[in-house]
């Protein structure tokens, strides 16, 4: 066994993640923290045929410029500490960081991390922050459905309507509007 | 004439000083209209008009700097960073509330008319003898058949689009035509139709939107962003209606950054000289000079304004020796109703973005109906179908998730009661001289509250914004009593009410304050009730009539 292969094992045992690749932080939005936003909001909202998904929209931007701007020092901290938060509960369950782990696992994964959030949240206390993957999940359709891939091509957007039709037949599959 | 001379001033330039400004230039007068913010010019200042959702940083949400930064414009929508230099900064100009009101203010040309909800409804005489049936404050000096030629004549410019429906309470107008209702309000309205006994109505509203032709103004495009400026001109706001016919006549001078700090009086002739005028970039004083002045500058700073004038002659300010100059102050008051879901009509949708909702005129108290307090209220509200933040109960992440939250929900369908404030003498506004605002002046403490006869009605509101909505089909029906907090109706009214005697009122029935007849308050300072109608159209009525009367009386020279 030489040493390189040995500390290399080590990085990847503490981070969960590719070689030299430095850890999420909780307390600051880091190009890794937002690469795993996308991830989770990618989860929430994929790729499907007939539209981007959250990544192509830009979503851990998005969430770092809302948390940042947006959001009461506690709700941030819970947001930052919650990355961290997901992580390691990916970690205890695939002993890997949520990005390395399958597709497949990331959706049974934050689907039940989906249900632990809505009990908490039904638990809380009006004035604690809500539940970090509450946070992330609203975020996530909140961000996507009014960029321009979520608005223009999973919904539809017209800048200029032109005229008012008050009662106009739908199709099933006709997209919603998205404002 | 000097440069600092002119027929006519005019204080304000939101929906009342537009009127006004128009009004008089086109009878000839050299006018100038002063406005104590900054300019915006139509279409090149709307900035954000063209942006789409995307574009804005935080997608049209607050941030905490914001939050921070205007504390009384938080409490309630109009915080966004879509609009937020239109809104008046509460750090600048802060107030004194004695009890909590809600002042949402605009301070730029154009004033709130850029930022209005658009309703246009006229009062009828079930409002204007209300005060003198039941007792209550003073009688309007006059009556809806005086006032309904200065509606026909400011509706046919300001287009106002809508439906004849002959009701005694809300009289019909000069209508560009009607918006459509979608199919679910049709249902809606013709079951509350049949579960009250044709009583109750709803209608579609009625709107300062261009539906139909209209010289020199392009029609609604159904964007529904009117409050970042519509670069159509297809609502009603000074900048797109007023504004232009003003300029047109060769007779306006427009001047902002013009805070007005007192009308100068004569009291050897018993009239206004003119105005002071603080420069709120240079805080330089000027002095301009008129025969006579329209102040428009908004109910609650109208009344300032007053209060600051003349106060050698007067010490409460120009038009106190009544009395009731400050007093009255009125809103509507709103946050409580009910919404529900609607079943069926999958098969329907709509198309574009119809800036408008339906309208349930007032029906209480009125045709043997009776209730435990006096007045009443009409309801706003509309249907539409649900989009991307609906429920989906089978998915909570991934494709299939995604792909439900991309095709229209249920239609759910929701009213919000808008209610009649009685004037009460002790509900006022007067100066706190232990404060200044930005440039040092003095500021208005409010003191403003609901009383029994607007709680009462507010129970009436809720209970009956459920039964209606049930009796209608909706499901899932839910009744919400929020903020009754005056001032959110941003319908300040009544500081300077009109009346038949000196002694009891601050204005007589053309709009002259009784002590000084070449100075006209037009703005919502002289409603004498409030009606529970929408009232920038009364605004504008009385406004096109007073300058009428004006140029009459400066003709014979009575002023």
């Amino acid at each position: 066994m030489i040493m390189g292969g040995t500390i290399v094992g080590a990085e990847i045992f503490l981070y969960g993640c590719k070689p030299g690749t430095p850890p999420l932080s909780d307390i600051e939005f880091t190009p890794e923290n937002l690469a795993f936003l996308d991830e989770v909001g990618e989860t929430i909202l994929p790729e499907t045929p007939s539209s981007p998904g959250a990544k192509a929209a830009k979503i851990g931007e998005f969430m770092k410029v809302m948390v940042t701007d947006c959001y009461k020092k506690d709700d941030q901290n819970a947001f930052l500490e919650g990355i961290v938060a997901l992580n390691d509960l990916a970690k205890s369950k695939f002993d890997e960081g949520f990005i390395a782990v399958s597709e497949e696992d990331k959706k049974t994964f934050l689907e039940s991390l989906d249900q632990e959030a809505k009990d908490y949240d039904k638990a809380r206390e009006k004035d604690k922050p809500k539940h970090y993957f509450t946070m992330m999940k609203e975020l996530t359709l909140w961000g996507y459905f009014s960029s321009e891939v979520g608005a223009t091509q999973a919904l539809r957007y017209v800048e200029t309507p032109g005229r008012w039709e008050a009662c106009i037949p739908y199709n099933e599959g006709d997209k919603a509007w998205a404002i | 004439m000097a440069d600092n001379e002119f027929d006519a001033i005019v204080i304000g330039s939101g929906i009342s000083g537009g009127w006004a400004a128009k009004e008089l230039c086109e009878k000839g007068l050299k006018v100038i209209m002063l406005e104590r913010g900054m300019n915006v010019e139509h279409i090149k200042d709307y900035h954000n008009a063209l942006k789409a959702p995307w574009d804005f940083p935080h997608r049209g949400r607050r941030t905490q700097k914001m939050i921070e930064d205007y504390p009384v414009l938080k409490r309630d929508y109009p915080l966004s960073e879509k609009n937020l230099e239109w809104w008046a900064s509460d750090i600048d100009s802060p107030y004194t509330e004695i009890k909590r009101f809600d002042w949402f203010r605009g301070y730029q040309v154009g004033g709130r008319s850029l930022l209005w909800g658009k309703q246009s409804y006229r009062l009828s005489d079930l409002d204007f003898e209300a005060n003198a049936k039941e007792g209550v404050a003073v009688d309007w000096p006059i009556r809806y058949k005086e006032i309904a030629p200065w509606y026909d004549y400011v509706e046919k410019f300001a287009g106002i689009s809508g439906s004849k429906e002959g009701l005694p309470q809300l009289p019909d107008g000069q209508f560009l035509p009607a918006m459509d209702m979608t199919c679910v309000e049709k249902d809606v309205s013709s079951k509350i139709k049949q579960n009250f006994d044709g009583k109750r109505n709803m209608i579609i509203g009625r709107a300062a939107h261009v539906t139909g032709p209209l010289d020199g103004r392009s029609q609604c495009q159904y964007r529904n962003k009117c409050s970042l400026g519509c670069p159509f001109g297809g609502y009603f706001s000074t900048q797109s209606s007023t504004l232009p016919a003003a300029k047109a006549t060769g007779n306006l001078t427009l001047r902002p950054y013009s805070i007005v700090t007192q009308i100068l009086y004569d009291k050897d002739k018993k009239r206004a000289i003119g105005v002071e005028v603080l420069d709120a970039e240079t805080n330089q004083t000027y002095e301009y000079k008129a025969k006579i002045v329209f102040l428009n500058a908004s109910t609650i700073n109208s009344a300032w304004i007053l209060m600051n004038s003349a106060t050698d002659v007067w010490p409460e300010g120009l038009g106190s020796s009544s009395g009731e100059l400050g007093h009255n102050l009125m809103d509507h008051h709103l946050g409580v109703g009910a919404g529900g879901k609607v079943e069926g009509y999958e098969d329907k949708y709509y198309y574009g973005r119809r800036p408008n909702g339906i309208y349930i005129p007032r029906y209480r108290n009125f045709f043997g109906d009776k209730r435990d307090y006096i007045r009443g209220f009409g309801y706003q509200g509309g249907a539409s179908r649900e989009g991307w933040s609906k429920n989906v109960a089978e998915f909570s992440i991934g494709a299939e998730f995604k792909e439900a939250l991309t095709e229209p929900g249920h239609w759910t369908m929701g009213i919000g009661g808008f209610g009649e404030i009685l004037p009460y003498h002790e509900n006022k506004v007067t100066l706190d001289k232990s404060k200044t605002d930005k440039w040092g002046l003095n500021v208005v403490a409010i003191d403003c509250e609901l009383k029994e006869n607007e709680l009462s009605m507010r129970k009436d509101m809720l209970n009956d914004a459920i039964e209606m909505l049930e009796a209608a089909g909706v499901k899932d029906v839910h009744g919400h009593d929020g903020d009754g907090t005056p001032g959110r109706g941003i319908h300040e009214m009544g500081t300077a009410r009109m009346g038949k005697d000196p002694k009891t009122s601050v204005l007589n029935k053309w709009n002259q304050v009784w002590d000084a007849p070449n100075v006209f308050v037009t703005d919502g300072s002289f409603m004498t009730s409030a009606g529970c109608q929408n009232p920038s159209l009364t605004y504008m009525a009385f406004t096109a009539r007073a300058a009428d009367h004006a140029i009459n009386e400066l003709n014979k020279r009575n002023i």
